[in-house]
């Protein structure tokens, strides 16, 4: 009986503990490759360098040329869905009627949980003949669209979050702005909001996260060439596309085009990470503000 | 007075803008749809969906696709539940406030938020190069349950923690064992949410691309995969093939299998918040 005890109770320590080997996996993966790639380019060329033409005869490594695609497509999708998405957090927490919150918001997460696959095919199809309509010199493969469209899927983790974190603040205070005679309005602004900040900043960091590391919107939509651009009106390349786009071809293990994309991986990872950790740090430190 | 009519007016502006925000969301949805069955609607029939892929666009199928992603799921399923419900299990009813438990815990928060292509250069490096699997479904498979494993662990610990604790109690006090607690009393009645978690996080998998294009997923495979180590093919990389061709009959073969995919998806997630009602009534 004991012994029985014992060996599930290992068991289900090993079925955890595979969590800690994926971590040490994809950092050991990402460094034992990278570290090759370094002995070919320097990592002063890697940094500097802006542009990015691995697949060409004249070859460069300038990590810039994409992540300042990366950099643009994300800036767009944040700017289409903070305004949004905290907009409808405070919407749905402050203004909307009971129980719209409840029948609304399956309808907001099922924009999350639409393929991503299926979100490039609109922007490309759809969103980018719309924007021609307006702006003609707007280019088929362009960041731009591929932006909007991103930042419609964010959308949903931005409000979703935001939301919780609003509902999460005591009754109490806003009630008190209440009998102050404030409107709702001043309401959310002038207390809601931050006081609920922490939560809302987690959900933008989180949402900027998830926008540098979404591959297949601006694969299809993005077009395919590393330009150290912010011109959002042109074919560009982000991080995760340039993984994509070799992944396609047939590059040999132990080439150097083979090597490029666990570097740019590398660059990727750390910039989520970094990300995820700060996101993490800042929940940490405030979520027992209000118990 | 002039101030306060200012204040009223604000705030029935800003509200205005909340409906017409959260009603923009919907729309671009229904935009989406429409546009989707519009051109694909009429492309779905018995030779589009027993067809294999072909080069020329209107004798292509998905046959391949659509049986490369039950495969693909189904190996998933035996590879990650396992896991993942034990691993929720470990750390909500064995681990103690250790350094290892917050180790772990800070660790499947990290992993939740690597991008799914990171998954897919892990794939490549251990599965693909190391043990030499290939771009193989073995491969896929095994990526794709890295890549879902924190989805099923948080949901399972967030199932476990809403099992209220007198039931558990009630069962040590009648001489049960913390396994035999687990087993017949935790998770009976943590069953609708790990489900439901379970189920979301399929729904996740069947429309990843990005870590099956790095893993070596192809676009066309013109068999059925018969062994764990054959090529294969998805719905949403067939879909990506597509989309990145130029005769405009791809682009209504991609609109038709977008339908069959968000099918599958739509039912998933309303099969999950169908089991999340009942349980949660059940649990009250």
């Amino acid at each position: 009986m004991k012994v029985k005890e014992k060996i599930i109770e290992l068991i289900l320590k090993l079925c955890a503990s595979i969590t800690i080997f994926t971590t040490i996996g994809i950092i050991a993966v990402l460094l034992f490759e990278s570290i090759s790639f370094f002995r070919n380019v320097s990592i002063f060329e890697f940094l500097t360098d802006t542009q990015w033409t691995p697949l060409f005869s004249e070859k460069h490594f300038g990590i810039l040329a994409l992540v300042s695609g990366t950099f643009l497509t994300s800036a767009i999708a944040i700017a289409v869905a903070l305004p949004i998405g905290l907009t409808i957090a405070i919407y749905l927490n402050m203004y909307s009627p009971k129980g719209f919150r409840k029948t609304l918001k399956p309808f907001l997460e099922i924009l999350a949980a639409i393929p991503t696959v299926v979100y490039g095919f609109f922007a490309l199809s759809v969103v980018t003949p719309f924007l021609q309509t307006i702006y003609p010199d707007l280019e088929t493969f362009n960041s731009l669209s591929a932006g909007i469209v991103m930042g419609i899927m964010i959308i949903p983790f931005i409000s979703s979050l935001s939301e919780d974190a609003l509902y999460a603040v005591p009754k109490s205070l806003k009630l008190a702005a209440f009998g102050m005679g404030s409107t709702r309005f001043q309401t959310a602004f002038k207390v809601m909001v931050p006081a609920a900040s922490s939560g809302i900043i987690v959900s933008i960091i989180l949402a900027i996260s998830r926008a540098i590391g979404e591959t297949m919107i601006v694969a299809i939509a993005a077009g395919q060439q590393a330009q150290f651009t912010l011109n959002p009106t042109i074919p560009i390349q982000t991080i995760t596309s340039y993984i994509v786009q070799v992944s396609s071809g047939d590059a040999p293990q132990g080439s150097l085009e083979y090597k490029t994309i666990f570097a740019a991986g590398l660059t990727l990872f750390l910039f989520t990470f970094t990300l995820n950790s700060i996101s993490f740090w800042i929940k940490k430190k405030y979520q027992e503000k209000y118990e | 007075m002039n101030n306060l009519k200012k204040n009223r007016y604000k705030d029935q502006a800003f509200k205005a803008l909340g409906v017409l925000f959260t009603f923009f969301g919907i729309l671009i949805l229904a935009i989406l749809i429409y546009n989707i069955l519009r051109v694909g609607f009429t492309r779905i029939n018995w030779d589009f969906l027993t067809g294999l892929p072909s080069r020329k666009p209107e004798q292509a199928g998905i046959y391949t696709a659509i049986i490369g992603t039950l495969d693909l799921m189904l190996l998933t399923i035996i590879f990650a539940i396992p896991i993942g419900v034990g691993a929720g299990i470990y750390l909500e009813e064995y681990s103690k406030k250790s350094r290892l438990s917050s180790l772990l815990e800070i660790n499947i928060s990290n992993l939740a938020g690597v991008p799914s292509i990171i998954y897919g250069l892990l794939g490549l490096g251990i599965f693909v190069r190391y043990f030499n699997f290939g771009g193989s479904i073995l491969s896929g498979s095994l990526t794709l349950s890295l890549l879902i494993l924190p989805i099923i662990i948080v949901a399972t610990r967030e199932a476990i923690k809403a099992v209220p604790p007198s039931l558990k109690e009630a069962s040590f006090a009648l001489g049960a064992s913390k396994w035999q607690t687990i087993r017949s009393v935790v998770l009976p009645s943590s069953f609708g949410g790990i489900t439901t978690g379970i189920i979301l996080s399929l729904s996740r998998a069947i429309g990843e691309t990005a870590p099956l294009i790095v893993v070596g997923a192809m676009a066309y495979v013109p068999f059925v995969p018969h062994s764990l180590f054959d090529t294969f093919s998805v719905l949403p990389m067939q879909i990506f093939n597509w989309t990145t061709r130029p005769q405009q009959g791809f682009a209504v073969a991609a609109s038709a299998a977008i339908i069959i995919l968000l099918l599958i998806t739509f039912v998933m997630n309303g099969i999950a918040v169908y089991f999340r009602n009942k349980w949660q009534k059940k649990l009250q």
